[in-house]
């Protein structure tokens, strides 16, 4: 029994590539990579890379001009190298950076991790005191100590990498508090770990991703900032710096304003190496959990010809099946042929495959489908609501006999809401939270007709009660926070059906509720669509609601539609080995399982 | 009966103090006997889940008892806990967010023999063993959790949980994620490990036909309390209990037929019950 | 609504103290006679600076030091005076405040009028703009405000003669002339957080047109337009505030900088001549002052998110 395959949904899927190789295979990021690189090596042999000592004085050479002497990038206002000066600044840059990153990181991580795990009193404490740190003018401040006291650059640098530290706190505690939750780290839990393994090795492991990538900016940040500082003529005057050498060229102005190039550009390549890093880890360790961009699929879309050429190619295919096979109008809903896909690669990977479906008037019709079927991918490509990444190839959408599919955008959404509707699976997630359910019904009536404020709210309250909300007064005011789950997905029907419309499509519209509230909520669709004759096209995964509340089902898998047929006729004789499989799986009729006897011989079927 | 594996005595769990102390569980009393499965049936917020979550040590007990094999567990500390981490295992609802993404299969199912001491070559055998006892190819103990399916992610958190022989293992919706042809195989999986090794179930569910097919005595929770509990047979063939009765004629069953009659019987019981219903849409917030 | 206010504003006081209390902490550390030392010539005897010590209150622990200067602000509205040209603290602040609130008014200005559009454009038009924004934002990022601030001079003033290089005409002077001496100066802060605010909008603006209930508001006939304007936008501000806030900050500590570069003379330039001369009640007072401006924008950004955000009101 177990040794089964799984079933073909569930592919196994394969995508990994180590977070370095997908670094360096991005050119920016390994540019960005070898740069900082030879940074760090000219800090580290600065005195052997130089070509003279920073602090020699050929007088002669005050301010002379880049590659005319011995002087690569030309001389500094008192007739010193600015290229050995440069190479000789390196040094602090790098260590102010490093020393800036580091004291910002440990401080920020160590109590972010404390603070987000543990929460409680630490906490609240630790978010108080870095709250003040962050509103503390940290500059200002360390501009006061600075000409008080004398401060070497290393404690500048480690002052304002525990002014950076709130930063690093507020992130690495925000991504805790979202791991501590994880189911993970209870099963870690359950198995005994101690806490201090559990924060070092999943609650790090898992949050590692964004705090390299902010470590690769704070090292930019802390660059520029130990540059600004000697910028402005604090640090150690004696050492040559960027920002000493930046300062020198300033008061140079306006006898030779060239000098401020090289510095600048040491400067801002680094910082830009750091930023590029920053970037390229960012696509490289995010990338690896999240779907390529919208943008990427449009450019795919677009400029690559393989693709397009499929498109059209089945768009012929499909459209001649359409005119091949449907000469009667009379269904309310009739899909033929229907192809979507996602491009990918020059290749469109079909999701929804040469479905054709009806939908009558007065007619339910369950879609029922395993997760990846399809189902729902094929609703919204009725409803021309596909996400901007798909595509549908082929086939035909037609409402009441007219073609849906091709509409300008504000043609289709004269169609929506009106003639056709949509209720969705989670309640929840499809109410906006910053707006009280009153306004969000409100704005689907004023966007079908042009209906005035108060019909408007009229209308809604009416529909709220009708879907059975006790205080639609209440509701109406509410907050989609402020009103349960089973209530929400009552709202979401009010606002599907307000416009009376011919079509109705429902989302898995009662998965996300109660046993006994999912009743309710089915009853209630029911009595809806006999009382305004609605056809409603119905997708869920659940044999029962479909044996509940449907006249027709059509079944899919992957893609495609296996069977079709009254509810009676596919539940009692079904055809498909698939719709079989379904079906054996319900455990609706199997035996109770009947209580453990004394011998402890436990006894199944 | 045999003496109980696991008892709850009077359970009351209380999150938050103070004026927003909120209590959840109102004296919860259930046992499980060595090697039975018992099923817990409720609605989302009866206090099924923080039931589970008080056994495993992952919820406050303000008062009551969990005895253990007599011992009361219900205040051990972390040592006491990993002792018994030996005995008392867990599988999740949720098969994506219960493996930690950035640890390989590898990693996953040998914490739980590190962390009891077991010795690296010993635990590397043991981990090949599990794998196939979920079938699972013993190829997948380098790869990454979000490269398995949702059934497969399950197997693998199965596999932990029975990583150190455990007595009892609490199913926390364990199915409730998967697609239907998922959810039979993994049910199937479960009981026949029970039967292999005469392992212990809590088994939660909101389910009741999952519940009944795997549960040998299945309870009934309501707002925080038990209020049925019997032979899997009687409490979902013959409720006593109003609730269980509404629960039961809720349920939905891929029958056209048996729906039609069970419509009919809701009706009848939606009338008695009216004013009840009404009660609670308006205590809801 | 009210109770949140208060309770924010009591927030802010807290953090005012510990802020100042630390601050003074750090200044006045040294001990009475070093900080005497300090701002008197190099010709004080040990006695005439042990005088004058003792005659600011120096020699005093430090605690009751900070509590006195708590209790004159309080009740009587004053930071005490200039250890160096005896001048009321609150009047130098009054002073040098114009050009450092300009900055930061301007410079706000400049970031909401640039930064939300062109996130807005980036997020809902994509192509080109998407891809300038990315360029826009890795190259700003990666020049510092000093940077762009000496390039704008170089550009502007030096190379086109367009604006003056340095200098600072007040608003009662006229607009004009005003604009002209900021302008540079506040671009040079603000592009920093124009490309920073643009790509936080940008991605507040991607997420939110993923979310369900835009599909669902779509299904009843609500137009792109329309859920990108009124819902992506609306759930983007509070985000938005947030960040803003947070440039506040930047904004002040980039002045002080900038304050340099174009010979402006704003609180960062004092904040720098008085540390520098050892004049402690000044710093303080700048310190003290920022502090004050930076809990006020927090206070405002609260209250505006406690509008837009239903659920924050709750807690």
């Amino acid at each position: 029994m177990t040794h089964e395959l799984e079933a073909p949904g569930e592919q196994v899927v394969i995508a990994r590539k180590s977070v370095w190789r997908r670094l360096l295979h991005n050119p920016l990021s390994a540019a960005a990579i070898v740069y900082l690189a030879i940074v760090v090596l000219v800090a580290v042999f600065q005195s052997w890379i130089a070509p003279f000592p920073p602090e020699r004085v050929v007088p002669t050479l005050t301010n002379v001009s880049p590659f005319g002497s011995e002087y690569f990038l030309g001389g500094d206002r008192a007739g010193r190298d600015i290229l050995s000066r440069i190479i000789a600044g390196t040094r602090g840059g790098v260590l102010s950076g490093i020393i800036m990153a580091s004291v910002a990181l440990s401080i920020g991580i160590v109590f972010g991790l404390i603070a987000g795990y543990f929460g409680k009193v630490f906490d609240n404490v630790a978010n108080w005191v870095f709250s003040v740190l962050l509103a503390a003018p940290g500059i200002i401040i360390l501009l006061a100590l600075y000409t008080l006291v004398d401060v070497s650059m290393p404690v500048a640098m480690a002052v304002l990498g525990v002014i950076a530290s709130p930063g690093v706190f507020y992130l690495v505690r925000t991504l805790t508090l979202n791991v501590r939750n994880e189911l993970y780290v209870d099963a870690a839990r359950v198995a005994g770990l101690s806490n201090v393994r559990i924060v070092g090795r999943h609650v790090l492991l898992a949050i590692k991703g964004p705090i390299i990538i902010l470590a690769a900016f704070l090292c930019g940040g802390a660059i520029s900032a130990s540059a600004g500082l000697e910028f402005i003529g604090l640090g150690n005057p004696a050492e040559p710096s960027w920002g000493s050498i930046l300062n020198d060229a300033f008061a140079n102005l306006f006898i030779a304003p060239w000098q401020l190039i090289w510095p600048g550009l040491a400067l801002g390549l680094t910082m830009a190496a750091l930023v590029l890093l920053g970037n390229g880890l960012r696509d490289a360790i995010e990338g690896s959990f999240i779907k390529p961009s919208l943008r990427t699929w449009r450019a795919e879309v677009t400029g690559l010809a393989g693709a397009a050429a499929v498109v059209r190619t089945l768009g012929v295919r499909g459209a001649s099946k359409a005119q091949a096979g449907s000469p009667e109008t009379s269904h309310l809903l009739q899909i033929e042929w229907l192809q979507v896909g996602y491009p990918n690669g020059g290749k469109l990977n079909p999701v929804v495959d040469d479905v054709s479906l009806t939908v009558d008037k007065g007619e339910i019709v369950g879609l029922v489908g395993e997760s990846g079927s399809g189902k729902t991918q094929t609703v919204f490509a009725a409803m021309g609501l596909l996400p901007d990444n798909a595509v549908v190839a082929a086939g035909s959408v037609r409402l009441d006999g007219a073609e849906l599919l091709g509409l300008p955008d504000d043609e289709f959404a004269q169609v929506r809401g009106s003639r056709l509707a949509y209720i969705p699976q989670e309640p929840m997630s499809n109410l906006d939270p910053a707006f009280t359910v009153g306004s969000q019904l409100m704005e689907g009536i004023r966007a079908q007709s042009s209906t005035s404020r108060a019909e408007a709210k009229r209308l809604a309250l009416a529909m709220l009660a009708r879907v059975g909300i006790v205080d639609p007064a209440r509701t109406f005011k509410s907050y989609p926070h402020e009103i349960s789950g089973g209530m929400a997905q009552r709202v979401l029907i009010a606002g599907a059906v307000m416009g009376k419309p011919h079509l109705l499509f429902a989302d898995e519209p009662t998965t996300a509720l109660d046993v006994t509230v999912q009743a309710e909520v089915l009853d209630l669709l029911r009595d809806l669509q006999r009382e305004y004759g609605m056809g409603l096209l119905l997708v869920t995964h659940n044999l029962g609601v479909v044996a509940a509340v449907c006249d027709r089902v059509v079944v899919m898998r992957l893609g495609q539609v296996v069977e079709q047929g009254t509810v009676r006729e596919v539940f009692s004789h079904p055809r498909h080995e698939y719709t079989k499989m379904l079906l054996d799986s319900v455990l609706d009729h199997t035996e109770a399982r009947s209580p453990l006897t004394e011998e402890g011989g436990p006894s199944d079927d | 009966m045999t003496e109980p594996l696991l008892t709850t005595e009077d359970l009351v769990v209380t999150y938050g103090r103070g004026r927003r102390a909120h209590q959840v569980l109102h004296g919860v009393s259930v046992c499980v006997a060595p090697g039975e499965t018992l099923g817990l049936v409720g609605e989302s917020g009866s206090g099924k889940t923080t039931l589970a979550r008080a056994a495993l040590g992952l919820a406050p007990v303000s008062a009551g008892r969990i005895l253990f094999r007599g011992e009361d567990i219900a205040h051990v500390g972390p040592r006491d806990r990993r002792r018994l981490a030996r005995d008392i295992q867990v599988v999740f609802q949720d098969p994506y967010t219960s493996l930690n993404p950035a640890m390989t299969i590898r990693d996953i199912l040998t914490e739980p023999l590190v962390a009891q001491g077991v010795p690296g070559d010993k635990a590397r055998s043991r981990v090949l063993e599990l794998l196939d006892r979920v079938a699972m190819p013993a190829n997948s103990l380098d790869r990454y959790s979000r490269e398995f399916s949702g059934g497969q992610r399950q197997r693998i958190a199965i596999a932990r949980a029975l990583a150190l022989d455990p007595t009892f293992v609490v199913c926390d919706e364990p199915v409730s994620a998967l697609d239907l042809s998922t959810q039979r195989r993994v049910l199937d999986l479960l009981i026949e490990i029970q039967e292999r090794t005469s392992v212990a179930y809590l088994f939660i569910s909101h389910d009741l036909a999952v519940v009944r097919h795997v549960s040998h005595r299945v309870a009934v929770m309501l707002r925080g309390e038990i209020v049925e509990i019997g032979p899997s047979a009687q409490v979902t063939e013959h409720p006593q209990h109003p609730y269980t009765q509404r629960l039961w004629a809720a349920n939905l069953v891929a029958d056209p037929d048996e729906q039609e009659r069970r419509r009919q019987v809701r009706a009848q019981l939606n009338q008695i019950a009216a004013d009840a219903a009404t009660l609670s849409e308006r205590t809801t917030p | 609504m009210l109770v949140y206010t208060i309770r924010k504003l009591l927030t802010g006081a807290v953090v005012f103290v510990s802020v100042t209390a630390l601050t003074f902490f750090l200044l006045f550390a040294r001990g009475g006679y070093e900080i005497a030392r300090s701002f008197l010539s190099d010709t004080a005897t040990p006695e005439q600076i042990n005088a004058r010590a003792e005659q600011l209150g120096l020699l005093r622990p430090i605690p009751a030091q900070y509590w006195d200067w708590l209790v004159e602000l309080v009740t009587g509205a004053s930071l005490g005076r200039s250890y160096l040209t005896n001048a009321p603290v609150v009047d130098v602040l009054m002073n040098r405040s114009p050009v450092t609130i300009s900055l930061l008014v301007v410079s706000l200005v400049l970031t909401i009028a640039m930064g939300i559009p062109l996130g807005v454009v980036a997020a809902t038009r994509g192509g080109l703009v998407d891809r300038g924004l990315q360029i826009f934002s890795v190259t700003v990022q990666a020049i510092p405000n000093y940077g762009l601030g000496l390039i704008l001079v170089l550009v502007f003033a030096l190379g086109l003669h367009l604006l003056p290089a340095t200098g600072f005409v007040p608003l009662s002077r006229g607009f004009g002339p005003w604009l002209a001496t900021i302008i540079l100066p506040s671009l040079a802060i603000a592009l920093g957080s124009i490309a920073f605010v643009g790509a936080q909008i940008r991605g507040a603006m991607l997420d939110l047109m993923r979310q369900d209930f835009v599909r669902t508001l779509r299904s009843r006939g609500v137009s792109r337009r329309s859920t990108v304007f009124k819902h992506a936008l609306r759930s983007a501000a509070p985000p938005t505030l947030t960040i803003l806030s947070l440039q506040v900050i930047q904004i002040v500590g980039g002045s002080v900088i900038v304050e340099r570069i174009y010979a402006l003379p704003g609180l960062g330039s004092i904040a720098l001549s008085a540390g520098n001369s050892g004049d402690l009640p000044v710093v303080l007072g700048v310190v003290a002052w920022i502090v004050v401006i930076i809990v006020a924008v927090n206070l405002i950004v609260d209250v505006l998110n406690g509008f837009l955000n239903p659920k924050a009101r709750v807690r």
